[in-house]
This record gives C-alpha cells, sequence and structure tokens, in this order.
C-alpha cells in the first residue's frame, strides 16, 4: 500500500505527554474530530511514565496517583474517543505556514498541514556541561531524569554512593527513590539559599531519609579518571562564589544533577515564534496561542510546571482555543500586555485579551515571607492578595476578571511587595 | 610479521596507516586505549591552519602548508566534513600590528596564498560580530576547520577497510629487535612488524625509549575549551585567533563544521600525560578572551567544556625520522591535524611507496544520511524502518545511523565511540534522553550485558547491576 505523504489534518499535536493529551481530549470535547497526536517515544504519557512515585492528581482527580496512573487516564480518555496518534514519530520540521515534517518507519519522511497546532513537546534537563563543574568528565553523572529512566525504565542501578547537585523535583524523588533501591545519598547541595523544589518532597524525599539538603551549596570539582571517584564540594558566599575554606570532599560514585529544566523549544524556534526570555517558552495570550495564529503551546514546553494538574488545566485551554480558532470563532481584541517587577519572574499568558476572567500563573525569584502579590493597572491597584510565603518552586496564580481587563489601560504589571 | 605495526590510532598514526595500507603492505594498529581519536585527536581546535604560524624552513611549515592543500581532497575521499571558513588572527595594539606584520612575511615565505592585514573598519565587514577592542586583523582565506576525531575514525576505518588490523587496549610495553624487524609486546601479547611507525602522542618518547631513542622528549601542554550550541554556530563565519605567543595560537573563536561555535583552548604544560580535567581558572581565562575578540558570546549556551592535550616535543619541532625500520612521528602538536595527511604522505615516500590501484582510498560517510534528499531517504526508511526511529533528538540521529556506526570499522564499543561516530548524544542535552536507548542498542549488538557497556572503556561503567540486587 502505498502511504499518503501529504496529510491535511484540522489539529496536530505535537507530543503525547500529559499536555498533548489533555489538549487533544478537551478539543476532542469541544467538538473537533480531526485531530492527531504525533509522540517520538513508542508510548503515550512523555515523562510520567518514568515518574513512579506518587503525588499526582490531586487537584485533578482529587486522589493521589502515580506517573504512569495519571498518564493512563488520560491515555483512557484520548482511546475512549478514538482520538488518532502515531508513536515512533519525530517532527523534524515546523514552518510558519503550519506545516509540519515528521519521520516514522511506517511513512517515513511525510509532511502534515495543520489547521491549527498545539506545542506540548515538554522540557529537558539541563545537562553537566552547561553547569561549568570543574574537574574530569568521568562516567557516573548523570541528570536526575536519565538516572530515574535507568532505574524505573530499565531497572538498573546507576551507582551506589550519590551526591546530588540541584534541589529540583526530580533530584529531591531521585534522592529517594536510590535510597530506597539501597544506594547512599550523602548530600543533596543547592547552589540557592533555598531550594526549588516543592516542600512536599524535600519532607518526604529528604528529611524522612535524613538525606542532608545543603543550601548555598555546590559542587567545585568532579574527581574519577573512569568512574566517578569523588566530588569536592563548597559552601558559597551571597554572590554564590564558592568559598574556599570550605571545601570537601566526599566520595562518592555517582553525581546527578537537578539543575534546572529547559522547554524543548527548537521547533517553536524553527517557525519563528517569539520567545520569552524568562521562561524559554513562548509568549502567549490568553489561548495560550504564539504570535503565530493558530499554533499554540502548552505545558512545560510554554514553562516549566511544579504540578502535572496544572498542566491537564492549560493543556485544555490551548485544546479549546485551536478549537475555536479552527471554526473562526476565536474572539480577538486588542489585548494588554502583563509586565512583571522582577520578584515576579514571568507570567503565563504574557499578554491577555478581554474575552473572559482569565487565569494568569507566575512564579517568584526568591523565598518571600508575609508579602503580598500586588497588580496594578498603571497606579491603581486592583488585586493586591497578601500571602505567607511565596517560592520559586510553588507556582502562583491570581484571576484577571473580564473587567479589569476590559478596563486596563496598555499593561497590567505584576509585583510583590 | 606485519609489513607495517603503528603505533597509536590517533589522527597521525590513522592517516599513516592507511596510506601504508593503501599501498598494499600488510598493517597493524596498536591502540592503548579502547577505541581510536583517544589522546590529542579527541579534544583539540579542529582546525586547519593556513600556514602562517610555523617557522620558515621547519616541518611544522612544510607539513602545515602541504597538509592544507591535500586536506579538502583527503576529507572528500573519506566523506568527513570540512569547511574551508577562512581565518582571521586579530590584535588589539600596535604591537600586536608589528606580530600581524611578521605572520604576514612569514606565511607568504611559507606558501601560503591570499594573505592581508586588514583594519577594523574593513574587518567589520568581513566580520560584523568582531570585538569592541580589535584593531587589526591577518586575514587568511585558505583557513579551514574539520572535525579531527571523524578524521581519525574514518582514516582507520579506510586503513581497515583496506585489510589492517586495529588491536585496542593493547598498551605497548616492550619492544624487541628481531631480524628483519621488531616485536611490540603488551604484556604477554605481542606484533611483529618489519617496520614500526611510533605515532603515540603525549607517549611517544617513552615508545621511542623501549627502542633506546633518548634524544628528545615530549610532554603534555593543556588546553581547556567550551562548546556552545548550535544556536551560536553561525555568530561568526571565519576561526578567530587572537595574535600568538610563545605558548601557542592563543584563544580562539571557531565555528565547528558541525555548526557549534567552539572557545579556547588555554594553554598551560602539565606533568601528568593523562590529566585531562577542566579548572576554574582555565575556564574563566577561556571566557575572558573569548568575548574579547568575538562581540555577543552567549556563555549561556555553552553546552560542554572539555580539556585536550597536545603534545609538545623538546625540539621545537616536529620530530619526524627513520632509523632501522623504526619511524618516529612524535612532537606533533599544532599544527599536526592539518599536517597529518602530508606526514603520511612522507612516510609513504620515505618507504618509497606508492599506491596500489586495486585499493579503495574512499569511505562513505558517517553522516551520509543527513545528506540523502528525502526520496532517497523514504526508500532507504522502506528497506530499513530503523533510519526513520530518531534515537538522539538534539542532533536527529537515528538508529539505522547508530546501528551502521557500530557495524562499521573501526567498530565503536563504548557511549563515547558512538557519540563521536554520530553525534547521538553530542548535543544540547548531552545525552541526557538518548543514553539508555544507546546502552540498550551497544549492548544488543556487542552480544554483552546492559551492564557491560561503558562510557569510554576500561573502568566507566555506568550501572552497577540490576535493580533489587544491590
Amino acid at each position: 500500500m502505498e502511504l499518503i505523504n501529504n496529510i491535511n489534518c484540522e489539529l496536530v499535536i505535537i507530543g503525547g505527554g500529559p499536555a498533548g493529551m489533555a489538549a487533544a481530549v478537551a478539543a476532542y470535547d469541544a467538538g473537533l474530530r480531526d485531530i492527531l497526536i504525533l509522540e517520538r517515544e513508542g508510548a503515550l504519557g512523555g515523562i510520567l511514565r518514568q515518574c513512579i512515585h506518587n503525588g499526582f492528581g490531586l487537584h485533578r482527580f482529587g486522589e493521589e496517583l502515580t506517573g504512569p496512573e495519571y498518564a493512563a487516564r488520560y491515555e483512557d480518555m484520548v482511546r475512549e474517543r478514538e482520538i488518532p496518534f502515531m508513536l515512533n514519530t519525530m517532527v523534524i520540521e515546523l514552518s510558519e505556514k503550519r506545516v509540519i515534517t515528521a519521520m516514522n518507519s511506517e511513512r517515513g519522511i511525510f509532511t502534515v498541514s495543520a489547521g491549527a497546532v498545539i506545542l506540548a513537546m515538554g522540557c529537558r534537563e539541563r545537562p553537566k556541561g552547561a553547569l561549568g563543574i570543574a574537574g574530569t568528565r568521568p562516567a557516573g553523572i548523570f541528570t536526575a531524569g536519565t538516572a530515574q529512566k535507568f532505574v524505573n525504565m530499565n531497572g538498573y542501578m546507576p551507582g551506589r554512593e550519590v551526591v546530588i547537585l540541584g534541589s529540583g523535583d526530580i533530584g529531591l524523588i531521585m534522592a529517594r527513590r536510590m535510597t530506597l533501591e539501597g544506594a547512599r545519598v550523602h548530600a543533596v547541595c543547592e547552589l540557592m539559599s533555598y531550594s526549588g523544589g516543592l516542600a512536599r518532597n524535600i519532607e518526604q524525599c529528604l528529611n524522612d531519609f535524613d538525606i542532608p539538603l545543603l543550601l548555598s551549596h555546590t559542587v567545585v570539582e568532579i574527581h574519577g579518571r573512569e568512574r566517578v571517584e569523588g566530588v569536592t564540594i563548597a559552601e558559597v558566599d551571597e554572590s554564590r562564589r564558592p568559598i574556599p575554606e570550605t571545601k570537601r570532599y566526599i566520595p562518592c560514585d555517582t553525581l546527578l544533577l537537578s539543575c534546572g529544566l529547559i522547554p524543548e523549544n527548537e521547533l517553536t524556534k524553527m517557525a519563528g515564534i517569539e520567545l520569552d526570555r524568562v521562561t524559554s517558552g513562548a509568549v502567549v495570550n490568553g489561548d495560550r496561542e504564539t504570535d503565530i495564529p493558530g499554533v499554540f503551546a502548552c505545558g512545560n514546553v510554554l514553562h516549566v510546571h511544579d504540578l502535572v494538574d496544572y498542566v491537564s488545566e492549560e493543556a485544555k485551554i490551548a485544546g479549546e482555543a485551536a478549537v475555536r480558532f479552527i471554526r473562526g470563532e476565536a474572539e480577538k481584541n486588542a489585548g494588554i500586555k502583563l509586565t512583571v517587577d522582577g520578584r515576579v519572574r514571568y507570567t503565563v499568558p504574557q499578554r491577555i485579551e478581554a474575552v473572559a476572567d482569565t487565569k494568569v500563573y507566575f512564579r517568584v525569584s526568591d523565598v518571600y515571607r508575609d508579602k503580598k502579590i500586588v497588580v496594578r493597572d498603571g497606579e491603581r491597584v486592583i488585586i493586591s492578595k497578601r500571602k505567607q510565603k511565596l517560592a520559586p518552586g510553588e507556582m502562583e496564580s491570581v484571576t484577571l476578571t473580564k473587567e479589569m481587563i476590559e478596563n486596563a489601560g496598555e499593561s497590567l504589571s505584576f509585583s510583590i511587595e | 610479521m606485519f609489513d607495517f605495526v603503528v603505533i597509536g590510532a590517533g589522527v597521525i598514526g590513522g592517516m599513516v596507516a592507511r596510506e601504508l595500507a593503501l599501498s598494499g603492505g600488510s598493517v597493524c594498529i596498536v591502540e592503548a586505549m579502547g577505541d581510536v581519536a583517544m589522546g590529542a585527536t579527541r579534544a583539540n581546535s579542529a582546525i586547519v591552519h593556513a600556514g602562517f604560524d610555523a617557522k620558515e624552513g621547519s616541518l611544522k611549515a612544510r607539513f602545515n602548508v602541504r597538509g592544507s592543500e591535500m586536506m579538502e581532497g583527503v576529507c572528500r575521499d573519506l566523506g568527513v566534513k570540512y569547511k574551508r571558513n577562512g581565518s582571521l588572527v586579530v590584535g588589539f595594539t600596535d604591537e600586536d600590528r608589528e606580530t600581524l606584520a611578521e605572520l604576514l612575511r612569514r606565511g607568504e615565505k611559507n606558501g601560503v596564498k591570499g594573505l592581508r592585514i586588514v583594519e577594523r573598519e574593513e574587518l567589520l565587514s568581513i566580520e560584523k560580530n568582531i570585538g569592541e577592542g580589535v584593531k587589526y586583523a591577518l586575514v587568511a582565506p585558505s583557513g579551514a576547520i574539520v572535525c579531527p576525531y571523524e578524521l581519525c575514525i574514518a582514516s582507520v576505518g579506510n586503513a581497515m577497510d583496506n585489510g589492517a588490523e586495529l588491536k585496542c587496549n593493547f598498551k605497548v610495553t616492550k619492544i624487541e629487535k628481531i631480524e628483519h624487524g621488531y616485536r611490540v609486546f603488551a604484556g604477554e601479547s605481542y606484533v611483529e612488524g618489519a617496520v614500526v611507525v611510533n605515532a603515540a602522542g603525549v607517549f611517544s618518547d617513552e615508545i621511542a625509549a623501549l627502542v633506546g631513542i633518548s634524544d628528545f622528549t615530549v610532554h603534555p601542554r593543556r588546553g581547556e575549551y567550551m562548546l556552545l550550541d548550535k544556536e551560536c554556530g553561525s555568530l561568526i563565519g571565519h576561526t578567530v585567533f587572537r595574535c600568538p605567543s610563545k605558548m601557542g595560537k592563543g584563544i580562539l573563536v571557531s565555528p565547528t563544521v558541525d555548526g557549534n561555535l567552539l572557545l579556547g583552548p588555554t594553554a598551560e604544560d602539565i606533568e601528568d600525560k593523562s590529566d585531562t580535567a577542566t579548572s576554574a581558572a582555565g575556564i574563566a581565562s577561556v571566557r575572558a578572551a573569548a568575548l574579547e575578540q568575538v562581540a555577543g558570546v552567549n556563555l549561556g549556551k555553552v553546552i560542554t567544556t572539555f580539556t585536550g592535550l597536545r603534545a609538545v616535543g623538546s625540539t621545537g619541532d616536529f620530530i619526524i625520522n627513520m632509523k632501522d625500520g623504526f619511524i618516529n612521528c612524535a612532537g606533533i602538536e599544532s599544527p599536526g591535524l592539518t599536517s597529518a595527511p602530508a606526514i603520511a604522505e612522507y612516510i609513504a615516500s620515505l618507504l618509497g611507496l606508492t599506491r596500489d590501484k586495486t585499493k579503495n582510498p574512499t569511505r562513505r560517510a558517517a553522516h551520509y544520511f543527513r545528506e540523502l534528499s528525502t526520496e532517497e531517504k523514504n526508500a532507504l526508511i522502506a528497506k530499513r524502518p530503523e533510519f526513520a526511529h530518531v534515537i538522539c533528538r538534539c542532533e536527529t540521529v537515528t538508529e539505522g545511523e547508530i546501528l551502521d556506526a557500530i557495524r562499521a570499522n573501526p567498530r565503536p564499543s563504548d557511549l563515547d565511540g558512538v557519540k563521536r561516530r554520530t553525534r547521538a548524544s553530542m548535543g544540547r542535552c548531552q545525552g541526557g534522553f538518548c543514553s539508555p536507548y544507546i546502552v540498550e542498542l551497544l549492548a544488543r549488538e556487542l552480544g554483552v550485558p546492559f551492564t557491560a557497556v561503558t562510557k569510554c572503556g576500561g573502568g566507566s561503567y555506568i550501572n552497577i547491576g540490576r535493580t533489587k540486587e544491590n
């Protein structure tokens, strides 16, 4: 059978992880039928497939699920609706005309002309090379997610004596996971004076196992020719420079890195879509629509989320908006920009239109206690919300009413005061 | 007995072995490490130098200029990426201007074509992102870039395709003179060769000492590098050198043939011939120099840092000689990569060899799949569906390419070997996503357990065992 290598499809979703699946389900439930999910791995589910710990779904399903269980809920929804998806399919190009070039073994290289596109490619981990740690480059240095794949998917142990650099959530989860598998985690070093991970993960993954979290510490040198033999760690001063007197050697065979996640926006860049320098994701409006009409983004490709529940929520917005776009029902008006003071690092969306009440997500740049989240329209305060604690690891949100947006000048500013 | 035993499978050993194999002689290449291209060849500036640096009349000058002429053709034959991007030597002061004039004079005497000195205004029309303080530049249009380990892998592979044998993990410990040749030992095992070529890089003085040659030494000079994301590869077109000093050609900023941006190297004389650690101070000095030479280098886009060791000979020049069937190719520091094809040609001529017309000097490019048209790719995918399965998403490397690399001469046996042959895990995520898959492929193809796959041979194991068993 000769396969047609130029497909037309109303809605193409790039990525079959939690964001992609939730977007597809939302689009289907809004009445669209011509949907295609393109997934590079051999199964739907994305990174959740290797996240076998629990804690997923409290907001979305009101119960605690493991990653694979959460993914299975959405995969079931996709299958019940018979939404088409292609696995082992890699998208290699995206044009500004919404033409996607992809490849898989059944079709070879093929193109899909899409009425609308939803970007849901997720994110990747910051590698060792980007951190500029001095010393050798032996085996035994893994990003936490790679180690997680080895342990949970392949069933192999990457090491016995472990030091973790960075206290992102995957690092915290892997501290516990490696401990449960019989490894000894000597320390989790965090360059900043606070952890970027969720408070509950610090409690359940470190404190419950007596694993020390060394704040304001970093790894200054890696030792070992063939395999890691140890690391030198040190405390850092206020400008994050290592303090020489505090240097200390920890023998270990494994260094895990959990030093940040980077949205995978290579396709987005290829299409010429405007990116936000802070989130490394696309600049979007309330519909999660990028500056190319009909191209939407959601999930960790847009900004790194702390909870998958929020990914699903965001994907639903994008999925429903894509359907309105395809039907020509999208309401458009001038819209306004959202600006931040630096204490608020970014907002998503970055611009909004006065079409409905809109929930705006954001993250803060430091730990703040007993402060107010303030939204101003020019000089006028329109929202002031007191919070006991704000932390970079936890995503925050405020809802702007349609009326606030309608009455706003050119922009609304977000600050912590 | 082999006609030729080549000690060291770096770019010099590889190119020499290829030339010897193409002459129809029997060749055995012995290599101390688990793979080819593991010494200076693995980590250097990847430059085909124009030839204005070396002192006139030196072997460096002679082989540099000849090698630079030969390189494009050699790369074409071996399917190795090569780009004549031109180089610039930038000067900041009037003193630098003098040095550039000296380089120009020297280059012209060495026979380098097209050299000229330009001032800032014209320089900006050539490279708009040149650093703010740069006043002058020597322009060398014949400067080029190449992938050094790819050239080495391809030359060893081509030698093997023409009958040469490669023995890895063969660390030479003793050499005995025997009738009509030498017996070269690694512990108890040995190979015999009528002629022995010493191309052992930083260890070539120790190899020479095994046959009683002690009139030179080689010491390692450490050079630290930073490699930036492909997003930054188009910041400049030319290779931008700094005005040279006695420690070397200074720090350069250069695009690579694969589209990344390379910064480095430092130059630090050390004792330990295997110390490839990077240092905070080294990386800091690379950063500082690079920013002066080229504006807009985004250090937030560094994807890896690494260190290479140049084999610096005690004579100040390449040490290339033959006595009693023992050939030294020692002290091959910069411009060693450039000179490699010319050194190979010279050694063949020393031995009075010419190419055997029945031998095949060409090899298919490791990256041939990427260069096919969509129709050709689809035709191949129809036959071999693994070419549609992308393993390394950052560099778009397919399972088919990885399998081909694992099956081709010289066969890799570890993750880094696959990386150097295919670029899988050489991209921005540095193997975060694909390394578990490559471990699986290697284990399957080599018929070894998952835990036996290493990062780079020896004790560089990746996994310690099954979960629940430790």
